[in-house]
């Protein structure tokens, strides 16, 4: 909790508090117009049930407390992203005293279509034209006084950059605050006044009760708005009401010649604020030329250079990300090392230090490890959204992967998902529409992430030639990527029947971004990782700990310690220590489960060993390696070109058995960390057992056919 | 009838209808895609699977699908 909201809370009782609704379209500079706010907190949090980060900024002016709620950018009261029903209930169902609707003044004509939806709503408005410093540099000239007369509500020039008005703003929503007068000014055609008048005065008539004016009561009802209609529905008068809208309604559409009110609608607004801006807007040097987005453009988007020049982009960030991360990752892998013998040392009983080193500090180590990875390609990832980039990223990649029913955005989750499948499913965020996101979730494990490499490096290496290992390396990963592709196809066709939906994406002016908003946007993301999966990642550790170590053969360990003393050379301790593990192992709960659960797996060729591997791999795919090698008693140290494990697997592992194996590795669930991200992200628990049930089936099913054509060879 | 589909680049053209779905339509309208407005055909994407257009300052990508469904006329 943040100390200085305690603060706002135990404020004196002299001070007001002022809520205010942040309202714009997208890419108007609101998050960073309140950014510029001196002195203001930002509380970080979640909308509720929703993935939409809802960012609350609080700062005192004068006698007031202010809290900022910055909504999530929406055109219009569409609903069609979560972001936009975000904004939209929020707008008509929270308690706020106040709205701030930012504007791009560069392109009032677009913006000002959200203005006079909220312009119905009955609620104080302040207007703040935003970027004014570019819209002066581009020659326009805006009379905010004239406007604010014109349409009823005070208009006042900021700039986020220069931080030019924003005082002079937050003057203007204390005295909006605090005055009584509220008289928007939203004017329609003859056809629909006349309608709105006819609806009005049978509202006057009958005495309705309403919290908003009669006449934006009209308006909702002629704009068929739900709620509107949902809360005069049961009153007596609707029955007579009815006809009169639907007659109204009629007469507006033949007077739009149009057969949709919205779109009637959407056009009385656009005449009415070109109304406006004829009246307070003067644009010197109307010389057309190529603005400097549209140069650009013309090469990040050429149809020749357009791909290429991203996925240069694409894979200078990746080297980044898996380069420069493995620097510290070497350093925290030490830290924790060190960190797990110094805590040990401390520690006398044996169960406890084992329970702490090796279940605890080595888990949580494991968490913090893919914190370097994180950090950068969420910077990369804010650096491509910032700056305008990604929807031409979109725009370029749209054509191939619609072919699969999947979006042009997919393809930076899919192509992180190379790298580690947390991020991936992080960044899946990027896409706004439900199912689009929803689709791509379920296929990022498809592409094999960077966990999986030292078993495909193992096996590749046990049955094929060095020079072999690399093409078979390479058929893994793209075979991987295309069963993912396909999969995406058949869950469209399938579970995510419907409709396609539709790109139409705004392609927002390139600009340069903002350290303090990345900053910001990469510190939450890495802070919410660290948390959730951290504390689930410590507890499941703990659990394949428990499981690998317990129950204790006392046994055992007295006839293999007495063994071990009685032997001179090093080598033969330590093959006898291995020989312990392994028959430790097998009798452990996790050995048990293996054994259990070998018919289950007989059908795809794997003895126990082999299922108690993938099982354990559940947990993390490193574990599957270290796992095998204790199995196959050559001692949990091993890593992917230990000799004598590649030896031990080629001896013991058929062919056929080793193809099913890997295949299941390729598809089936990845790790435990990234398994409660994507429940995360996905929304809800029952979608991890969907993608349970999908990558099961799938990766025994394909494994089944894998082993038995890998049988005739 | 013409479509934003077979303008070509750096044509500028009226919308005269559009006839999509409610939902996409919702969002070319509020995205200014408004019967009477002018667009601008700005780019494309390998193979004309998106196309851009320009509409009040404002740059839109589209499929070629919904290209197909802005019914325009000449200024």
């Amino acid at each position: 909790m943040n100390p200085d909201i305690q603060d706002g809370k135990t404020c004196p009782i002299t001070a007001r508090h002022i809520k205010v609704a942040l309202v714009g379209q997208p890419n108007v500079g609101k998050s960073m117009l309140i950014n510029s706010v001196s002195n203001a907190h930002l509380h970080v949090g979640n909308f509720s049930g929703v993935t939409v980060d809802k960012t609350e900024v609080l700062f005192d002016y004068d006698d007031y407390h202010f809290t900022v709620v910055d909504l999530p950018g929406t055109y219009a009261f569409t609903d069609y992203t979560i972001e936009e029903r975000v904004t939209h209930s929020y707008l008509c169902d929270e308690d706020y005293d106040i709205i701030i609707n930012v504007v791009d003044s560069t392109n009032l004509e677009k913006n000002l279509q959200l203005t006079s939806e909220l312009l119905t709503m009955n609620k104080k408005i302040v207007l703040a034209l935003n970027m004014s410093d570019e819209a002066q540099k581009e020659g326009i000239e805006i009379d905010s006084k004239y406007m604010s007369e014109l349409i009823g509500l005070p208009c006042v020039k900021v700039s986020a950059v220069t931080k030019e008005g924003v005082d002079e703003l937050i003057k203007t929503v204390v005295s909006k605050y605090e005055s009584t007068k509220n008289d928007v000014k939203l004017v329609f055609s003859e056809a629909v006044e006349e309608e709105i008048d006819k609806i009005v005065t049978f509202l006057q008539k009958h005495k309705y009760q309403a919290k908003n004016s009669y006449r934006n009561v009209a308006i909702n009802l002629l704009k068929n708005n739900k709620s509107t209609y949902l809360k005069i529905h049961d009153n007596p008068i609707w029955t007579e009401l009815q006809p009169i809208i639907v007659e109204a309604i009629k007469h507006i559409e033949l007077h739009h010649d149009s057969d949709d009110i919205k779109e009637a609608f959407a056009e009385e607004f656009a005449s009415f604020n070109r109304g406006i801006l004829a009246e307070v807007v003067t644009q010197k040097n109307v010389v057309e030329e190529k603005t400097l987005t549209e140069k650009i453009d013309s090469i990040l988007i050429h149809p020749l250079f357009g791909i290429p020049i991203f996925l240069f982009f694409m894979w200078s960030l990746f080297q980044l990300t898996f380069e420069l991360g493995a620097i510290p990752m070497d350093y925290i892998d030490g830290f924790f090392g060190w960190f797990g013998d110094v805590v040990g040392s401390t520690i006398t009983n044996d169960d406890v230090r084992s329970l702490v080193v090796d279940g605890i500090i080595s888990g949580v180590g494991a968490v913090v490890l893919f914190v370097p990875n994180i950090i950068i390609l969420f910077v990369g990832i804010a650096l491509l959204e910032s700056t305008g980039y990604m929807s031409r990223v979109a725009f370029l990649l749209d054509g191939f992967f619609h072919k699969f029913g999947l979006h042009g955005q997919s393809f930076i989750p899919l192509v992180t998902g190379f790298g580690c499948s947390i991020p991936a499913y992080m960044s899946a965020r990027i896409l706004k529409n439900d199912r689009d996101r929803l689709l791509t979730l379920f296929i990022i494990s498809f592409m094999s992430c960077g966990a999986r490499l030292p078993v495909y490096v193992l096996f590749a290496g046990a049955f094929f030639s060095p020079e072999m290992a690399g093409n078979i390396l390479f058929a893994i990963y793209i075979s991987g990527a295309m069963m993912g592709l396909i999969a995406a196809k058949v869950l469209k066709l399938t579970a995510f029947k419907g409709a396609d939906e539709p790109f139409a994406m705004e392609m927002p002016k390139y600009r340069l971004p903002s350290v303090k908003l990345i900053w910001h946007t990469v510190l939450t993301k890495t802070l919410m990782y660290l948390k959730k999966a951290g504390t689930f990642i410590a507890g499941a550790s703990m659990l394949i700990w428990f499981l690998s170590t317990y129950p204790k053969n006392l046994e055992l360990e007295k006839e293999y310690t007495s063994k071990i003393e009685a032997v001179k050379s090093e080598a033969q301790k330590h093959s006898l220590e291995n020989e312990w593990n392994e028959q430790q192992l097998e009798q452990s709960y996790l050995g048990s489960i293996g054994k259990l659960s070998e018919p289950l797996f007989t059908p795809l060729g794997f003895d126990w060993k082999m299922s108690v591997a993938l099982q354990a791999g559940l947990a993390a795919k490193e574990v599957v390696v270290s796992t095998l090698g204790v199995l196959y008693a050559v001692g949990g140290d091993v890593d992917a070109k230990n000799d004598s494990l590649v030896n031990a697997i080629s001896k013991n592992i058929p062919f056929a058995s080793a193809v099913s194996f890997i295949v299941v590795i390729m598809i089936y669930l990845p790790c435990l960390a990234a398994s409660i991200v994507f429940t995360r992200e996905a929304g809800g628990i029952k979608y991890f057992f969907y993608l349970l049930l999908f990558t099961s089936i799938t990766a025994y099913s394909m494994a089944f056919i894998a082993y038995r054509v890998a049988l005739l060879f | 009838m013409r479509s934003v589909y077979e303008c070509s680049i750096g044509d500028k053209v009226k919308v005269k209808k559009i006839n999509a779905p409610t939902e996409l339509k919702q969002r070319l309208l509020s995205f200014g895609v408004i019967k009477g407005a002018t667009v601008e055909v700005l780019g494309q994407a390998p193979r004309k699977k998106t196309i851009e257009i320009k509409v009040s300052k404002m740059r839109i990508g589209i499929r070629s699908e919904e290209a197909q469904m802005i019914e325009v006329e000449d200024i």
